[in-house]
């Protein structure tokens, strides 16, 4: 007999800890190899843990609940003998066998900013500065999302640090979520932030929001610290007969980066009308060909495509803000939000700019269809730098949506259908004709982006949208 | 310079006070003839008689009630509990009457209860309580618990001369184990009140007392020599009224504090001290308060146990590591 050790596994490169959310296998039961034996969730995904090996389930170590920090060891496996000699080595070799290929079975966001409509305005407490509690977290790299146990910003922001802490990055006007902490279970400790005073930022994880020319302790900012109260909600009661429902993690994480982002950006909305009757034309044509090769040509390809293709024109709506500064992405990383019964979610197509037509159509297709099946992998939901929703599958006109921090701008898509207007004819005459028409609603934070920049970026969209090129279908 | 033990200096400071102030007497079971249980009072009946240093009956209400009827009268009483687990037989009279005599009816009790309390000698159950946490719930009285031979000295000192009553509980392990020089002839009076700094550091602090001290220090310097950690102590020395500003301030510079106490766990002056931090330093801790103290059972006979059961020097350095690591 050979015992064999399952550590929690790394599900993302980003991600310290994992809560053990439920035991598949009690111990004394038997288990097949890649049978799954535990569910986790972290901030970016649940999925559930296949066994390394064949064998008994001899120990549980974690229990249900319990958040312990990557490759912690949470239960011991007995293999016999024979399958224990093959299936133990790349366990004794690889210190995590389950992290090595993950398949998650449920994959839960990072929280989308897709809503057709705008959230209720924020309550008052949005004109004052942004707290530095709400604040997202300057690098994705860094995600602001850290501990898996809490699903509240505020709640995240407490169980990793400490009272000093809080009132130091309060006094400086720090965002503590982007500062490494070298505590227990990532903890940012009081070394930690005076040392990342000391020193500034280190590979832009974090930053000051605004660089304090002093670093004194003793200058507390009443009106930071009280900037960091979350605004309640109004009491509310149920009536009789109605059904309460609490929140499912998935829904948490949405909730509050919605608000998160409301109080963070300078939301401004812009419409475009774009004649779609020409690539209605192109998909038309070319439908059946695509369906040959396995991808079904959408609308949404080619708009996704004609934005990827532009934002290089366009850096800063390719870019996001840290503390008083703009990041312009390199990268062009288009997010597609997917609906699904039980949430959102953003999948992410990475360097959406290098792919042709078809390949972005293949990857809108791929995306979906394992977002749908929770096939997707916690890196695919990360690094986003532009954000595509598209309500108009449902009727929609057109749909205003809430920033998907910390990215500066997200495109919804409305309806497309024939609809009347005036075209003009060859002679110079106008005329009134049918065509393929539809809306995009592009908003973006007008801290960094003014409103002729998205103008712009909108207008070469329509026009590249407008005139297609034949060959580039 | 003369080396003093704890017992000695406790009971120079005695008779040093009874020769200053001729109202000051002692009484108790076995002080006068016998020198006491553990000989404190040894040798002050020869040298100021039988009506200043008082044998009574084994009855420790007694003794108390005594002693407070005389504080009234104008006298400065010094109770001996031959066990301080005795004193539980005195709890009525201390807490009802005692300490509220000031509140009810403006009458000064100026009194000293004292006796041994304390573990690490295999007395068991009924012979190593340590009482505080019984006591510093009740308004009125004051509470001491030297650590150190000038402060069994300064605090008995200090405790004759104060205006209200005192309960000096010494620590029995400490009489003859505690060394120091205590240079003859100085006026040694340690405020009431104050708490000192045993050790200064930066990364966590102690905040202990009587026993406790010197095992904290003992961890303190085990910590610095295997993890490089420099460990502040804070030796209270008062328990009642407590050094809130010696609290806070040493938790203004380290941030991280583990309070150790040899008295059980549940209901012990360690939570009295955690909650004054959560309402006046809250902001300034960078890691939950923690607290090492005796499990909480009656304390055993049997030395391995007793040594299970009261916290111990590797205890302390435990906790500390943990304490530094959060």
């Amino acid at each position: 007999m050979a015992k064999i050790d399952v550590p929690m596994p790394q599900m993302g490169e980003s991600i310290a800890e994992g809560t053990l959310s439920k035991w598949l296998k009690k111990v004394g039961d038997p288990v097949k190899r890649d049978e799954p034996i535990f569910e986790i969730s972290t901030d970016k995904v649940d999925a559930e843990i296949p066994a390394p090996a064949a064998g008994v389930l001899a120990e549980i170590l974690v229990q249900e609940g319990q958040t312990v920090a990557v490759q912690t060891i949470v239960a011991r496996l007995e293999t016999d003998a024979a399958a224990g000699a093959a299936a133990a080595q790349p366990s004794a070799v690889s210190p995590q066998p389950a992290a090595v290929s993950p398949k998650p079975a449920a994959v839960s966001p990072q929280p989308a900013a897709v809503s057709p409509k705008p959230a209720a305005a924020p309550a008052p407490a949005a004109a004052a500065p942004p707290p530095p509690a709400s604040r997202p977290a300057a690098s994705p790299a860094v995600p602001s999302v850290q501990s898996p146990a809490s699903s509240t910003q505020e709640e995240r922001l407490r169980t990793k640090s400490s009272p000093l802490v809080r009132k130091i990055a309060a006094e400086h006007n720090l965002d503590i979520t982007g500062i490494p902490g070298s505590g227990l279970a990532g903890r940012v400790t009081k070394n930690d932030v005076l040392s990342f005073l000391e020193s500034g930022p280190q590979s832009g994880v974090a930053s000051p929001q605004h660089p304090a020319p002093s670093t004194q302790l003793s200058a507390p900012s009443t009106q930071q610290a009280d900037g960091v109260r979350i605004v309640p909600g109004p009491v509310v009661e149920p009536w009789a007969g109605d059904k309460v429902e609490p929140w499912s993690r998935i829904r948490k994480l949405t909730a509050d980066h919605m608000i998160m982002s409301r109080r963070v950006s300078a939301h401004v909305h812009s419409l475009i009308e774009i004649d779609y009757t020409r690539i209605a034309g192109l998909r038309a044509r070319q439908k059946a060909a695509y369906a040959e090769r396995g991808v079904n040509l959408t609308f949404l390809a080619f708009i996704a495509s004609a934005i990827a293709r532009n934002l290089r024109n366009h850096p800063v709506l390719n870019a996001c803000v840290m503390g008083e500064s703009t990041i312009y992405r390199r990268d062009v990383n288009l997010g597609i939000a997917v609906a699904l019964d039980w949430g959102l979610i953003v999948p992410v197509i990475r360097h959406a700019d290098e792919l042709n037509l078809l390949g972005t159509a293949r990857a809108i297709n791929d995306v979906g269809e394992r977002a749908r099946t929770k096939k997707l992998s916690p890196d695919e939901v990360q690094k986003g730098t532009f954000t595509i929703t598209n309500p108009g599958v449902f009727g929609t006109f057109v749909g205003l949506p809430i920033l998907n921090q910390p990215q500066s701008a997200i495109l919804a898509v409305g309806a497309i259908g024939k609809r009347p207007a005036v075209v003009q004819a060859p002679d110079g005459s106008d005329t009134i004709g049918i065509r393929t028409m539809g809306m995009l609603a592009m908003s973006f934070d007008h801290r960094i982006v003014d409103g002729s920049d998205a103008d712009r970026f909108l207008a070469d969209v329509r026009k590249a949208l407008e005139e297609f090129p034949d060959d580039a279908v | 310079m003369p080396e003093v033990t704890y017992l000695e200096a406790l009971k120079e400071g005695l008779a040093e006070e009874m020769a200053r102030d001729e109202r000051v007497f002692i009484l108790g079971e076995d002080v006068g003839a016998f020198g006491g249980a553990f000989k404190v009072t040894e040798g002050l009946q020869q040298r100021f008689g039988v009506d200043r240093v008082i044998d009574t009956p084994i009855a420790e209400t007694a003794i108390v009630g005594a002693a407070a009827g005389a504080a009234h009268m104008g006298l400065r009483p010094v109770c001996e509990m031959q066990f301080i687990d005795f004193i539980s037989c005195a709890y009525s009279i201390l807490t009802n009457y005692v300490a509220t005599a000031r509140y009810r009816a403006g009458l000064s009790t100026p009194m000293v209860v004292r006796g041994p309390s304390g573990g690490f000698v295999r007395g068991g159950p009924f012979h190593s309580q340590n009482p505080e946490a019984a006591f510093l719930h009740t308004p009125g009285l004051k509470i001491v618990a030297p650590a150190t031979a000038r402060d069994a000295k300064g605090l008995i000192k200090a405790a004759i001369r104060d205006e209200d009553p005192v309960l000096y509980f010494e620590h029995k392990y400490l009489y003859r184990r505690i060394k120091e020089d205590l240079p003859a002839g100085e006026e040694v009076l340690t405020p009431i009140g104050q708490a000192r700094v045993a050790r200064e550091g930066k990364d966590l602090s102690i905040i202990t007392w009587s026993a406790m001290l010197w095992k904290s220090l003992d961890a303190a310097e085990r910590l610095e020599r295997e993890d490089g950690l420099s460990v502040e102590v804070l030796d209270l020395r008062t328990l009642l009224p407590m050094d809130d500003a010696a609290i806070v301030a040493t938790v203004k510079k380290t941030n991280r504090v583990l309070i150790v106490h040899e008295d059980t766990r549940t209901g012990g002056v360690a939570g009295e001290i955690t909650a004054r931090i959560n309402e006046l330093a809250f902001e300034w801790l960078d890691a939950p308060v923690k607290r090492v103290c005796a499990h909480d059972v009656p304390l055993p006979y049997a030395p391995t146990l007793e040594d299970f059961v009261l916290p111990q020097v590797e205890d302390v350095v435990a906790a500390a590591r943990w304490l530094a690591r959060y």
